[in-house]
């Protein structure tokens, strides 16, 4: 990876970046009208479990205000945070190792897991370990890795691709999964339905021997906690549980951002994870362990923090608080653009709202391949207001158009999404209440006080996102004005 | 420069600007005012929500609770720590399996075996969570997780009503499991389905007087 700016930590690789513009992949998946059928109704049937589940929370407001500060002061305190982590953990038995990058990580999971004599492990869902491609990497040195988590599964059985960071196979509904399960389960009832009931028992008895033979799992992990050297995972099936129970040897990769200053903190994150990501009052299993406990759980047990571009994001005064996400999906749930283009078109591990600022911060905006990235919103703040953690994305987004606008005239380029900026100006600029609109999901005051952003980016708020919809609306049409038609109609 | 040193080093960089901490506001509940009736209710609805079996009953009935409980099962495992007495009126078809120190079921065993029965160590009933954390009368994680069946008893007065009232009965560095319901995905379509790779069956006895 270059490094542009002198002094800037390393960005992220894997598989962090867009794979094509994301107007032009939206575009394309735009014309999956399956997957769109499928993403729209769960994402609505999510959106109003949450909601109701949020509801009945009186002090929720107060939740998200303690989650957003606790993070704050993580991030601002993350080197301490960390060591005292690490002796934690270790003088509990626990092995400790650090990955610069995402090669690093893959290079030290592979000589664990060779280490004891496996050539298989079963995973429990990580982002991190999805984010470097460990799988992949796995696949290469001669070890196998199954995923167990029942999307997971999906997806790695139908050859596919997450779509979703809490329900990867979300684009696919239960009459798919059926054929997948039929054509890919080595021992499957032919008589399989596609009840999701069935459809789980099935996927019970493929990996039941799986889990009871397993010598090695790798897993991630929701927080850790500094002060105790605790890691947590937060799961429903079970698979997390068989993972992180009996196998004798345990791997878990996890980003350096997830640790949290005091173990009394996960009384906010517990409350506010599983109401904002299954909109459940609580998710069926969490598991808590503190290195090795004796004769309960594998007894070899490891931990890598990843570093591969967290410290660069960290390192963007205006965007590291994307860092604080806590991976519950709530945003992309409550996203129009997600809804309609699906997570395929965001190319890395983060789709939605948090991809959208989380990939950049990661790679660095100047990587040409995710510039298009923050454009991939119309900064209706509904992600804002659906956060947990109250991370303020469309403010982060604007943020991140400027540096992308920066990068690219550094290049003396033109960049194409310039061309879409000024396609798009008339879109802002035509009509008051659309600056009106802008306003009110930015807080430009802070903005304003910066450079002078403010023309070059408005009217390219909507130019990615007017592209690429897939209703044939006259450019002079807001998208206020498109958005509530939209509602009406349905 | 070692990758420790590297990483610690690029956060040193990153937070040149020196971002100041807060003190965190926590203007959220940690104390309930509900009695002893409201929180059995509360926990109840929860847990039925969740498609779990729920009694409520008398320390005296456990056994017949547990019996009834386990009349289809062949055989049950059981820690170390529980109260023998309630397993007093088991079937005699039922083989009870007793997982100790030095004397631990295998993998295989325990996937052989039918049921288990636990006690657990606090449980919130907002979320409907039951806490386990490892003591002697909930026994290693193993044994409350292959076993397709789980008899679980929760002394009513180890019932909470919010999150932060559990903190301080956790022992944090114990291995803890925390249960809302029997094993489940939302992984087709978003619909929740009761029944994947943790125990299918999830009863609970909540117990007065214990
Ligand atoms: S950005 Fe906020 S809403 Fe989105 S996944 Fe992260 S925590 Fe959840």
């Amino acid at each position: 990876m270059t490094q542009v700016f002198l002094g800037m930590p390393a960005g992220g690789q894997g598989n962090l970046f867009e794979s094509e513009p994301f107007p032009k992949a939206a575009h394309r998946e735009l014309g999956n009208t399956q997957m769109r059928k499928n993403l729209r109704h769960a994402t609505h049937t999510i959106r109003d479990k949450r909601l109701k589940v949020v509801g009945e929370l009186p002090d929720w407001e107060a939740l998200r205000d303690a989650g957003s500060v606790i993070k704050n002061n993580s991030m601002a305190t993350l080197e301490e945070r960390l060591l005292e982590f690490e002796k934690n953990f270790t003088a509990r038995g626990g092995i400790v190792h650090w990955a610069r990058d995402a090669d690093e990580a893959n290079q030290i999971v592979t000589d664990l897991v060779k280490a004891t004599g496996s050539t298989e492990v079963v995973k429990v869902k990580s982002m991190a370990t999805q984010e470097i491609g460990l799988n992949e990497h796995l696949e290469t040195e001669g070890i196998s890795a199954f995923e167990t988590d029942l999307a997971e599964l999906i997806v790695q059985l139908g050859h596919d691709k997450p779509s979703h960071i809490l329900v990867p196979a979300i684009h696919k509904n239960r009459t798919e999964v059926r054929d997948i399960f039929l054509k890919e389960m080595p021992v499957v009832d032919p008589n399989l339905t596609d009840e999701p009931a069935k459809l789980a028992e099935a996927a019970r008895a493929h990996l039941r021997k799986k889990f009871l033979a397993a010598k090695v799992a790798i897993s991630g992990a929701n927080f850790a906690l500094a002060d105790t050297g605790t890691l947590g995972v937060v799961e429903s099936e079970g698979n997390g549980r068989m993972c992180l129970t009996l196998p004798e040897t345990l791997i878990t990769v996890m980003g350096i951002e997830k640790v949290l200053p005091q173990w009394e903190d996960i009384e906010v994150f517990m409350q506010l994870l599983p109401r904002s990501s299954t909109g459940e009052r609580m998710n069926p299993y969490t598991s808590l362990w503190t290195g090795v406990t004796e004769d309960d759980g594998p007894q070899n047990v490891h931990i890598v923090l990843l570093d591969n571009g967290r410290t660069r994001a960290l390192a963007d005064r205006f965007g590291r608080t994307a860092l604080n996400c806590i991976r519950c999906s709530a945003c992309m749930n409550v996203c129009p653009v997600y809804e309609r283009t699906g997570g395929h078109a965001y190319g890395s591990t983060y789709p939605g709202p948090i991809g959208a600022i989380l990939s950049p911060l990661l790679t660095g905006i100047e990587v040409e391949e995710n510039g298009s990235l923050p454009y991939a919103s119309s900064l209706c703040g509904a992600c804002y207001e659906a956060c947990p953690v109250k991370i303020n994305i469309p403010e982060i987004l604007v943020h991140l158009r400027g540096e992308d606008v920066d990068a690219k005239r550094e290049k003396h380029k033109l960049p194409t999404q310039m061309d879409l900026l000024m396609k798009g100006g008339s879109w802002a600029l035509g009509k008051g209440k659309n600056i009106g609109l802008l306003e009110k999901a930015l807080p430009l005051g802070r903005l304003a006080a910066g450079k002078d952003r403010k023309i070059k980016k408005l009217p390219g708020i909507a130019a990615g996102w007017t592209q690429s919809r897939d209703i044939p609306a006259p450019p002079s049409k807001s998208f206020r004005d498109w958005w509530s038609d939209e509602k009406e109609s349905k | 420069m070692s990758a420790k040193d590297e990483i610690l080093s690029r956060i040193r960089t990153a937070l040149a600007d020196t971002p100041v901490t807060e003190e965190v506001p926590r203007e959220y509940r940690t104390t309930s005012a509900m009695n002893e009736e409201q929180l059995i209710e509360l926990l109840v609805d929860r847990l039925v929500d969740y498609k779990a079996g729920v009694e409520v009953i008398d320390a005296a009935q456990i056994p017949e609770f547990v019996a009834a409980k386990l009349k289809d099962a062949s055989s049950v495992v059981y820690p170390q720590g529980l109260d023998s007495n309630w397993l007093s009126a088991l079937d005699k078809d039922v083989e009870q399996r007793l997982d100790a120190p030095g004397a631990r079921l295998s993998v295989a065993e325990l996937d052989a075996t039918s049921a288990v029965v636990t006690s657990s160590a606090v449980s919130v009933a907002e979320s409907g969570t039951i806490i386990l954390d490892g003591q002697p009368d909930q026994g290693r994680r193993a044994i409350s997780l292959v076993p397709d069946h789980h008899v679980c008893i929760v002394p009513i007065s180890t019932i909470v009503q919010l999150l932060p009232e559990a903190m301080p009965r956790l022992s944090i560095t114990r291995p803890l499991t925390w249960i809302s319901g029997p094993s489940a995905t939302s992984d087709i379509e978003l619909e929740r389905v009761e029944g994947v790779h943790g125990p299918r069956t999830l009863d609970v006895l909540m117990v007065r007087g214990l």
